[in-house]
């Protein structure tokens, strides 16, 4: 890791003012991104993942928002940048996907106009420069005969075009970091499978840096190079993604990914699961936040908030008892197989 | 809020601390509605205003010395006294009772057009909604009642039906049933839609259970906020009816009624105009801001807000 | 685990509980005039059996009629054709009050949990309603079910007065779940029961249902998109492609030896949650075609790697390879 990164997130705290008092729905969030590199963002609904991307564009309503903490993109910091500053870099320096292609796109307008219409905000270039850009950036996304696909309208194509689309117009000015916002969750899996792939082509064309936020892990094991598991706001593992697979600290991550059915192995045997529900953020755990969730919680996870630790090689994890929990499982593990 | 999902089997069921513990729930959503209640400022405000004209209406008869049809043509057209509060008027009748009289007679029609359109117009939206053979007899049937204009609409009514008081509430009823029914049949159309709906059908609900049980406490809401407006409206066209010589006959009195009196020696007697428009005005405003108040208690998002304290 | 499987032998045998037979939906399309000028081909000659507390999967993609096969079983939307024999009736052709009847014993559980319960009822009451309508026991006993069916479920009976918007979506799913249970139904269709919830929710529910299942002896239609979930829990699969029925096995069957081109695809193009599996992946190109003009002959071939002329002209029938494992390929 020589010199500065693309992004690096430094101790984010998102406060929402509501009616009711504040709610904090991104604590002490520290990450970074390199360019050509996949970081995976994942948690289940209302861990704060999204609000992270959220935070980075500045896509918060700031009369009720209040950020804390550093994001230094390139070198300067996203949050004191004033607003008009920040117009350039959206959708020029970074851009961002979302979830649902259909609302995301403008039903009065063509897809042409669309995407010509960013190109033409950021870049001072022709009309007719801007539709060849056009024209060819929706090749790149693998659209078939673009020509007359830039003169059709949103509702005239198919959700996993649109997503192609929404691309397309996303990477139209060439960003150097690319946020997708579970950007196939609402496709299928075979129009899923393309679209990771198209994503998965653009970012080493672009060397871009992707965050690909998702609550699929099957997805994360797809494309991410590094992954950040995320819960009630904040990061409580980070590593390589393979680490993630093979040799999970937090018993979270081991959780989730023993809980969900496998299309490989014996089938008859009942699914882990994590008791509880997710708490709400008006009403966070003292302590370690999983712990009432956790089978492994102690005294001293119920009390004491733990930090997020190094390991090795890059690996992080927040909490008290990972070396002892890897032990006491192979335990379980050995006396449940003799 | 917490949750085990294994599950300890006790067979039996602790039934009084049960129903201590239902008591104890549906006190504590009461008072939290009250609680919402009283913190909507436009609901406070507009239910204030409308509950001194209703005090007024019950009060101001029983208070004032005169009769509202007492002709004294000795003191015709005297201005605001000790002895007359609010003057009197070109056949010397006490204003201020014949004030009082026309509010019972305004806030009695706006109040049985409100009455009468909700149950009407919640049938007809309700019907129309669910099936189609009728949504197309009583649609058709509300774009030819949408197509006149109001007033004029309700002139030709009363034409019809002859200057009697019922036939003021007939006429503006009928006016505003569309309205009603139209707003009706919309969230009906959305609630239909519902999987909770659906959900009632595999459990072999009849349509009269799902039309009756699970579509009107989901559809009422909006329908509730325009009855209020309904009832402003009413009011206002009560009013010009009279003022135009066909709504409450003469020498009844109803605001409507006053001002026409009034309209012929506005330039001698601004009495006669300004009280009977002052309490118009108060009635539609308190009404307007207690309809708005009232919309936005019974919008849902609001209401979500202030149940996750 | 022999035990199991000769279980499961026995189940086979027994007779099922619930058949469809060329079920067919199509949904006209009419112009401003009244006029139809077309069909959606939503469900095209399907056909399965169900046997009693077995548990057959419907997947496919989003638009293939897994949920209209599902719905059209209840006659939420009238069939077009085909048969639905359950228990020796046809319930295609009873008359509302005896399909009323029915209704009892094959319930539904929804997608949405947001809105499969309606907002203005308390939880407990749903629950009773449902044997209220069928008029079940007392209004003692009926409350008293409803509780025991709450806890059941993993909702503790205190929260029986509280409104459906004051619990998770996990926990509503639960709620819905109850309701279903209440009227002591032998079938339950479930529609993506599972899709919306997060995760680590999503194995609780799976395991609830498994439960149930054993303890209240049901047959289920489990209709899914999620193919890791939907081999988790059914005995039997068929996979489903613009309307029709494509292929159709038994589980392990199906997982270790896929006949047909798009279930290659389809189970080769889930992300699996581990680096260390790499794959093949077959990557179909283009996108679903329309079912109101659905493709000639196969409709699969306007995607399918492996398409020859004949997929072009002729429509494949089902082949049977072994046991039970049907499949409609040309190729086959």
């Amino acid at each position: 890791m020589v010199g500065e990164h693309l992004l690096e997130v430094k101790n984010l705290k998102t406060t929402f003012l509501t009616e009711m008092g504040s709610v904090v729905a991104v604590d002490g969030m520290s990450l970074h991104v390199d360019y050509g590199e996949t970081l995976g963002l994942v948690g289940e609904s209302g861990c704060g993942k999204s609000v992270t991307a959220e935070s980075i564009m500045r896509l918060l309503d700031e009369r009720t928002t209040k950020y804390e903490g550093e994001i230094l993109f390139k070198g300067q910091d996203l949050l004191s940048l004033p607003e008009k500053k920040m117009v350039d870099i959206r959708g020029n320096e970074i851009a961002m996907i979302f979830q649902d292609a259909m609302t995301s796109l403008n039903p009065v307008y063509t897809i042409g106009n669309q995407i010509v219409e960013t190109i033409l905000t950021h870049q001072k270039v022709s009309k007719k420069e801007a539709y060849e850009k056009a024209i060819e950036m929706l090749r790149l996304t693998g659209i078939p005969s673009p020509e007359k696909r830039i003169l059709e309208y949103p509702h005239e194509i198919s959700g996993g075009m649109r997503q192609r689309v929404m691309i397309a117009m996303a990477l139209s000015c060439k960003p150097s970091l690319l946020i997708a916002d579970e950007p196939t969750t609402a496709l299928d899996v075979t129009i899923q499978a393309q679209i990771l792939d198209v994503i998965n082509e653009l970012k080493k064309e672009l060397n871009m840096g992707v965050i690909m936020i998702t609550h699929d892990l099957g997805v994360v094991a797809e494309v991410c190079t590094r992954v950040a598991v995320m819960y009630l706001g904040q990061v409580i593992e980070e590593a390589p993604v393979d680490n993630i697979f093979t040799n999970s600290l937090h018993p979270y991550t081991k959780g989730l990914l023993k809980s969900i059915p496998k299309i490989e192995g014996d089938r008859n045997k009942k699914l882990y699961t994590i008791e509880g529900i997710v708490p709400s953020l008006h009403n966070i755990p003292k302590g370690c936040r999983f712990a009432p969730r956790c089978s492994f919680a102690d005294e001293q996870c119920r009390t004491q908030s733990p930090v997020l630790k190094e390991t090795d090689g890059g690996h992080k994890v927040r909490c008290w008892h990972y070396e002892k929990i890897g032990q006491m499982e192979e335990k379980i593990d050995v006396t449940a197989t003799s | 809020m917490e949750m085990k999902p294994s599950i300890q089997m006790e067979p039996k069921i602790d039934y009084d601390n049960f129903t201590s513990i239902r008591n104890q729930l549906k006190k504590e959503q009461r008072s939290l509605f009250i609680k919402r209640f009283l913190s909507n400022r436009s609901v406070v405000i507009g239910g204030s205003i409308l509950l001194v004209l209703i005090i007024f209406a019950i009060v101001g008869p029983m208070v004032s010395k005169y009769t509202p049809l007492e002709i004294d043509p000795v003191n015709r057209l005297q201005g605001p006294s000790a002895e007359h509060w609010f003057g009197t008027d070109n056949f010397g009748r006490d204003l201020f009772s014949r004030v009082a009289h026309g509010a019972q007679v305004s806030l009695g029609v706006g109040l049985s057009v409100a009455f009468l359109t909700a149950v009407i117009g919640l049938f007809v939206g309700l019907y129309a909604a669910y099936y189609s053979i009728l949504d197309h007899i009583f649609m058709r049937i509300c774009d030819a009642l949408m197509a006149f204009p109001d007033i004029l609409l309700a002139v030709a009514i009363m034409a019809v039906l002859g200057p009697r008081p019922v036939n003021v509430i007939i006429a503006v009823t009928i006016v505003k049933i569309p309205v009603v029914a139209r707003i009706v049949r919309s969230s009906a159309l959305v609630v239909k839609e519902q999987t909770y709906v659906e959900a009632m059908k595999t459990l072999g609900a009849s349509s009269w259970r799902i039309i009756w049980f699970h579509t009107v406490p989901n559809a009422l809401s909006p329908m509730i906020v325009q009855v209020t407006y309904i009832f402003a409206i009413a009011i206002i066209l009560e009013a010009s009816l009279s003022f135009l010589g066909v709504g409450i006959p003469a020498p009844n009195p109803s605001w409507g009624n006053i001002l026409y009196d009034g309209k012929t020696v506005i330039y001698s007697a601004w009495w006669m105009t300004v009280f009977p428009g002052l309490f118009i005005i108060l009635a539609v405003l308190g009404l307007n801001i207690f309809g708005d108040g009232l919309r936005d208690l019974l919008d849902p998002k609001s209401h979500k807000a202030i149940n996750k304290q | 685990m022999s035990q199991q499987q000769a279980e499961k032998e026995a189940r086979k045998q027994s007779a099922p509980i619930l058949q469809v037979k060329n079920l067919k939906k199509y949904y006209p399309i009419t112009s401003p005039f009244g006029k139809t000028k077309d069909f959606v081909k939503a469900v095209e000659q399907v056909t399965f059996d169900l046997t009693e507390k077995e548990t057959i999967g419907l997947v496919g993609e989003s638009g293939c009629g897994k949920s209209t096969t599902g719905r059209t079983i209840l006659r939420l939307t009238e069939p077009t054709e085909g048969a639905a024999i359950y228990k020796g009736r046809d319930l295609f052709t009873l008359k509302p009050k005896e399909m009323k009847k029915v209704r009892k014993e094959i319930q539904m559980v929804f997608q949405d949990p947001h809105s499969s319960l309606n907002p203005k009822k308390r939880i407990g009451e749903i629950i009773e309603e449902s044997m209220k309508i069928h008029r079940i026991g007392n209004k003692a006993e009926r409350i008293e079910k409803a509780m025991y069916l709450l806890r059941r479920t993993g909702i503790r009976e205190d929260q029986y007065y509280k409104f459906p918007h004051e619990f998770s979506g996990g926990q509503r799913q639960r709620i819905g779940i109850a309701r279903a249970l209440a009227v002591n139904p032998s079938v339950f269709i479930l529609d993506e029961p599972v899709s919306a919830l997060d995760v680590s929710i999503q194995s609780q529910v799976i395991n609830l249902l498994e439960e149930l299942q054993d303890e209240f002896k049901l047959a289920y239609l489990f209709i899914s998109h999620d193919l890791s979930v939907v081999r988790h829990i059914s005995d039997q699969i068929g996979v489903m492609y613009l309307g029709h029925l494509v292929e159709k096995a038994s589980t392990d069957e199906l997982f270790e030896n896929p006949l047909h081109p798009y279930t290659k695809a389809l189970l080769s193009s889930i992300p699996i949650p581990d680096t260390r599996v790499r794959r093949e992946r077959i990557i179909l190109k283009g996108d679903v075609p329309s079912p109101i003009n659905p493709p000639s002959g196969c409709v699969f071939h306007t995607r399918c790697p492996f398409v020859i002329e004949k997929c072009k002209k002729e429509k494949p029938i089902y082949k049977e390879s072994t046991n039970g494992h049907l499949v409609a390929c040309h190729l086959y």
